[in-house]
């Protein structure tokens, strides 16, 4: 037993060493492989990859920590968004209130944590008596009704156009100094706009900062009671624990990490719209916590890479792919659109792309059932679950 | 405590110490079902006090009915001059009332260390602040609480196993680890659910040693058991129920010649 522990405990060291590793290098090969704008874009990716990253190790703490399935969890991740399209662009200025608000970033980041938390007690403080499939149940309905309220109260967000133009962040002022602009200025002629480096390393110390925090929840009292409650509330309750409120800090901690991560996302698309947020995100995220490992957050980090590396490059440039592999081995002829509906191999496999997706995440659950990185407890429920 | 004394049950027997817990008239009905019937009695401050009588006669009924997880119909529930009927069940572990199931019910995917931990939980003072930023006062308290887990744990007598999971534990072992989390939460009175039930004669006379272990803490233990054995050896009063009635009260001795226990038991003769 305590070298099966250790085991764990070992690689998830390894797995941490790596993404640290990979990630001081990741700028530097992305320059190396494909140079000038295209590693640009690299990075960009891989900051874009780091808000999923958040997300997962957030959703991580409801579903894998606490035991609790929530089907909605993009709603937080829209709440945070939203509090920052609406608290740091021109928005406003079209509102009822007539007055633009540009708050900056790194205070919108605590904002929205708060707005985010907040939400997640109110969502939860109802709901939490609920148990298992009633609870989803619920949970499927707020990640619904969340982005329709975006998109109805037009007044203030556009509706479907979506908040647009958000402020880019600027260094807080204590790097920059006061003397913006002048010769003294330690950082000169810095900007977030269009940089892919600066959200890359801004996203990488966020992550950090997020990882850190959780692990220290996880190996604290409040860790050890969403396990207890996660096993059996009521031994939990006649155990002392205040199952209401351990299950609440869940969700509103689960809700505040999805927080931080909406302020990025829209401090880096510039855009928020209300499509964003739909059912298939909260689906892709739990998809990356159950693959990866849930309970486990290296494996949880894992997760969200790999399945983040899989729906936005393998898929989105499977078809031209597959259209080259075919000229290059001499099938040419399957790229020719050709009588009985064959619209030309390019253009099937963009149709069967989600298929694909399928496939890929079949495969890896028969493959890796217990997820890539799994936690002691997943790995043991599954191997020895069946037995009893 | 002396108005405390005035509405509890008739004094004939009250030699004992100030009683510790105290049920006045305490009824439990689900739907048309009178699980609990009227039921008082006193646990005495420093005793073992044992409930019996035959299947469903009531008595876990009673149990969830003190610790909070039903809350009782009628009656009331006086914990050291506190009544506790319909307090939830956190509250009251809180207050110093401890239990183990009859079905055991661990948290199987957590080591036994951690199970014992869960169980200082209520005894812990960390801040959601103190957590997230790990904080000296935290760490302390960490340590503090895991040193303590581990002394529970060679209390019951299953120190080496601290790193398991407490599903692939023994039996026996499991249910010691019942008791050690319960005794975590810092009880003064510990209810134990048939703490014997599946054990061999050697556990038996193990756990009878542990219970006079535990009593010499200072912690009252209320208990109950089908092994005659075990209740006539280790507890010093006996209420017995049959139908969700107290049928009989006393001591072992007093218990044992009682002509309607022995009806409840073995049937009424002709």
């Amino acid at each position: 037993m305590i070298r099966l522990r250790n085991v764990t405990r070992d690689r998830n060291q390894l797995v941490y060493l790596i993404l640290i590793v990979g990630v001081l290098l990741f700028p530097v090969l992305a320059g190396f492989v494909s140079p000038g704008d295209s590693g640009n874009y690299l990075l960009g990716q891989a900051a874009d990859a780091g808000v999923y990253v958040l997300l997962a190790i957030g959703l991580n703490v409801v579903v894998g920590f606490a035991g609790l399935l929530d089907l909605g969890y993009a709603a937080f991740f829209a709440i945070g968004a939203y509090t920052y399209a609406l608290l740091a662009s021109g928005q406003l200025n079209s509102s009822p209130l007539h007055h633009a608000i540009h708050l900056p970033f790194w205070i919108l980041l605590f904002v929205a944590v708060i707005v985010a938390a907040t939400a997640g007690v109110i969502l939860g403080a109802p709901t939490l008596r609920l148990r298992g499939d009633y609870l989803a149940i619920v949970t499927l309905g707020f990640g619904e009704i969340v982005p329709k309220l975006f998109l109805n109260l037009s007044q203030w967000t556009s509706g479907v156009n979506g908040v647009s133009a958000l402020d880019y962040p600027s260094l807080p002022i204590w790097i920059e100094g006061p003397w913006v602009g002048s010769s003294l200025s330690i950082v000169r002629g810095f900007s977030f706009a269009f940089n892919s480096m600066a959200y890359y390393w801004l996203m990488a110390i966020l992550v950090l900062i997020v990882v850190i925090l959780v692990s220290n929840l996880q190996r604290s009292r409040l860790g050890r009671a969403w396990g207890a409650v996660r096993e059996d509330e009521l031994a939990a309750d006649a155990m002392g624990i205040n199952t209401v409120t351990t299950k609440l800090l869940a969700f509103s901690i689960g809700a505040a990490t999805s927080g931080f991560a909406g302020v990025f996302y829209g401090s880096k698309l510039s855009l928020v719209s209300p499509e964003n947020f739909s059912f298939v995100v909260s689906v892709t995220i739990l998809v990356m916590v159950v693959l990866g490992g849930m309970g486990n957050i290296p494996g949880v980090i894992v997760g969200a890479l790999a399945i983040y590396y899989v729906l936005f490059n393998v898929l989105t440039n499977l078809p031209a792919n597959a259209k080259g592999i075919a000229n290059a081995v001499g099938l040419g002829f399957l790229n020719r659109p050709a009588a009985g509906g064959w619209p030309g191999l390019e253009q099937e496999v963009q149709r069967l792309n989600f298929l694909i997706f399928g496939l890929i995440l079949i495969s890896i659950m028969l493959l890796r059932p217990q997820g890539l990185l799994p936690s002691r407890v997943r790995k043991e429920e599954l191997e020895k679950g069946v037995a009893e | 405590m002396a108005d405390q004394m005035e509405n509890a049950a008739p004094a004939d027997r009250m030699e004992d110490a100030a009683p510790i817990l105290q049920l006045d008239h305490v009824s439990k009905r689900f739907g048309g079902l009178l699980a609990v019937d009227d039921v008082s009695f006193n646990v005495a401050k420093g005793e073992v006090f044992a409930l019996i009588g035959p299947n469903g006669a009531g008595k876990t009924t009673l149990f969830n009915c003190i610790t909070g997880i039903f809350s009782p119909t009628e009656g009331r529930l006086v914990f050291e001059g506190r009544d506790v009927a319909g307090h939830k069940p956190h509250d009251v572990a809180e207050l110093g009332i401890a239990r183990t199931f009859q079905n055991i019910r661990l948290f199987g995917y957590m080591s036994a260390l951690d199970n014992v931990r869960v169980g200082q939980h209520v005894r812990m003072r960390a801040k959601l602040w103190d957590a997230l930023l790990k904080t000296p006062k935290e760490r302390r308290e960490e340590l503090r609480v895991t040193e303590r887990a581990r002394e529970l744990l060679d209390f019951v007598g299953i120190g080496r196993h601290g790193d398991s999971y407490a599903r692939n534990l023994a039996y026996g072992q499991q249910r010691r680890l019942e008791i050690a989390r319960a005794l975590a939460t810092e009880p003064r009175l510990l209810l134990l659910d048939e703490p014997a039930a599946g054990f061999t004669p050697q556990e038996k006379v193990e756990l009878m040693q542990l219970v006079e272990k535990i009593l010499g803490q200072g912690i009252t233990v209320f208990l109950i058991e089908h092994d005659m054995k075990v209740v006539m050896g280790a507890s010093r009063r006996i209420a017995v129920l049959d139908h969700g009635e107290k049928i009989a009260e006393g001591t072992p001795d007093e218990i044992r010649n009682n002509r309607k226990v022995i009806e409840a038991y073995l049937g009424k003769s002709a």
